[in-house]
């Protein structure tokens, strides 16, 4: 395998004493994409800082293709020109669209032929050649975005920076731009580390996925593995998992457990080295909601019997919070919601099958739930 | 106002004749203060980036003191400059007290903080992120320079006007270090002074007319510019 193309170890950043981020290992592949997925504060923007060579960390070291990065300003340099990063807002200079494109360019010495040759395909692919005469101050900021983007991959990085390139668009402009780039990314085998706080952002564009919480890698892998099974209950949490039931194994039977939680028993598939304490983590788009007169579900299928706490509509969905001992979120549509006639204090049931269910290990601090059973 | 009026147009007259006294007090004018304008401009320019720039203690204590100095009253520069270049001052030995050059160091100290004053604000202008933008970019030191005065150019430019329209037109500090002397170090506001004491209005409202007239250009192209940075 070859060299990765970035490496990070035991890269720790503080500001003002207080610790913004604090990576054990991170590598970038040669050639993959790299989603980097956090809440805001995370330190997801310190990390692509630092990944950039801009920012110099309080310890630790990093490796540009095998080679340990020196802090030589003209070695910076160098290495820098073989980067390129785009951030959250364009940041192009008062001139016109073309020249913003050539900028990269025109900084490494790149000869005028060539500079123009590499700006019309860019300017092409991103679809704003018709921009390219206009003062760069005066088109939309989708456009912007898609010059600070040309601008970047003109410069033919070897490893492109995205910090939140999308954050600041509206709906439509960031739906075709990231699968524009998504398609750009695949077709040339650009090295990207992509930062960005949407979940969906980061599972579309990313080979990998690495979720920073506390300015640590929580988890990183496969954006199919991180999706499907979340290692820890921060991470489930981050990624949209809404209920979280503590519970425990209570026994095991041919591949499937039963897990005793506050008001009933479950069965979930059987995970490898588990036991005692577990968070049975459950999506509330695979739960299913019944009112007591409605047909049942398929018998191998959870049932929790509960009264609706809270109805809210969320865009074109409708999210329904359960009391069924612990808390219970399932997601259901408009018409649905308004057939069953859901509303706070409904007696309903609620099915979901086994394979939806996700065990964590979990630590047991019965004080913590005593109290939290008094209170809620 | 009948002596206005004989005044304005025995003026209109010495100009049109282009009276040789009047034409050299103006050009030693525009001479000593573009001078003055270009050094403080040298001097102020890179200062004022870097102070636009760096972040360092007490920087705002630095900013506070040159804006003051924006509105530094010409006479006390006028007898600071005095006593620095009396025989028997610091200064004294380069001997230029009471010639033109005494006015351009005069002038300098006036224009300096105008155009370091303006330039932190030009620089400060510019987003502050586009610094870090430029770098992650490639951008060397000395690019990253060029590329930040480029990007506050125009404001820049108003920076060096206005220094220029503060030193064209004081009086008091061009009177104290300069003595207005005929033929040697008399500039234009310093001979409406003397002209308006003697009575000779004409000669006053002459070379008055053509001070306006420099205010005024200076003005136009201000505003020209301002109007093209306002609509970029």
């Amino acid at each position: 395998m070859s060299e990765p193309a970035l490496r990070a170890r035991a890269v720790h950043v503080e500001h003002r004493r207080r610790a913004i981020l604090d990576v054990a290992d991170l590598t970038v592949e040669d050639a993959e994409t790299l989603s980097v997925v956090g809440p805001n504060g995370a330190g997801k923007s310190t990390l692509l800082r630092v990944l950039g060579l801009l920012e110099t960390p309080s310890r630790g070291e990093l490796w540009f293709r095998g080679e340990p990065v020196s802090r030589e300003p003209a070695r910076l340099l160098a290495l820098r020109r073989r980067m390129a990063i785009v951030f959250q807002d364009p940041l192009l200079c008062r001139t016109t669209v073309a020249a913003n494109v050539a900028l990269g360019l025109a900084l490494r010495g790149v000869p005028r032929h060539e500079r123009q040759l590499r700006v019309e395909e860019w300017l092409e692919r991103f679809a704003i050649a018709h921009l390219a005469d206009r003062p760069a101050q005066r088109i939309s900021g989708g456009e912007a975005q898609r010059v600070s983007l040309a601008r970047a991959f003109a410069i033919r990085p070897e490893i492109l920076l995205l910090d939140e390139p999308f954050a600041a668009l509206d709906a439509p402009s960031r739906q075709s731009l990231v699968e524009e780039l998504h398609q750009l990314l695949r077709e040339t085998h650009t090295t990207t580390v992509f930062v960005t706080h949407d979940r969906d952002e980061a599972f579309a564009l990313g080979d990998r996925v690495a979720v920073l919480l506390g300015g640590e890698v929580a988890q990183i892998g496969a954006a199919d593995e991180i999706a499907r099974r979340p290692l820890s209950e921060p991470v489930a949490r981050f990624l949209g998992t809404e209920t979280l039931l503590p519970g425990r194994i209570v026994s095991t039977d041919d591949g499937t457990v039963r897990i005793a939680i506050d008001s009933a028993e479950i069965t979930a598939p059987a995970p490898p080295d588990l036991a005692g304490p577990v968070w049975a983590c459950l999506r509330s788009e695979d739960v299913s909601i019944f009112t007591d007169d409605a047909a049942p579900a398929p018998p191998s299928w959870n049932v929790l019997a509960g009264t609706v706490k809270a109805v809210t509509t969320w865009g074109t969905q409708v999210r329904v919070s359960v009391d069924c001992g612990d808390t219970v979120t399932a997601l259901t549509t408009r018409l649905a919601a308004r057939g069953l006639g859901l509303e706070s204090g409904k007696h309903v049931r609620l099915a979901f099958s086994p394979l939806s269910l996700h065990l964590l290990p979990r630590t047991e601090r019965r004080w913590v739930e005593v109290i939290s059973g008094l209170v809620g | 106002m009948d002596l206005f009026w004989q005044g304005t147009v025995q003026a209109a007259r010495l100009l049109a004749a282009g009276d040789p006294d009047v034409v050299e007090i103006a050009l030693l004018s525009l001479e000593v203060s573009a001078a003055a304008t270009l050094l403080a401009v040298v001097v102020g320019a890179p200062l004022g980036v870097w102070i636009g720039l760096k972040g360092f203690p007490g920087r705002d204590l630095v900013v506070s003191l040159v804006n003051t100095g924006m509105g530094l009253p010409p006479v006390v520069v006028g007898l600071f400059v005095s006593i620095l270049l009396w025989r028997s001052g610091p200064l004294g030995g380069l001997e230029i007290l009471y010639t033109p050059a005494a006015i351009v160091v005069a002038q300098f100290i006036i224009a300096l903080p105008v155009v370091v004053g303006l330039t932190i604000a030009a620089i400060q202008q510019i987003d502050p992120r586009l610094p870090l933008q430029l770098i992650g970019l490639g951008a060397s030191r000395g690019q990253l320079l060029r590329l930040l005065l480029r990007e506050a150019r125009l404001p820049m430019l108003a920076a060096v006007m206005a220094g220029f329209g503060a030193v064209v037109s004081e009086v008091g500090a061009s009177l104290m270090v300069g003595g207005n002397i005929l033929h040697h170090t008399r500039v234009l506001t310093t001979a409406t002074v003397l002209e308006t004491s003697k009575g000779e209005f004409d000669v006053a409202i002459a070379l008055s007319l053509i001070l306006l007239g420099i205010a005024f250009v200076i003005n136009l192209a201000l505003t020209l510019l301002q109007q093209r940075a306002l609509h970029r």
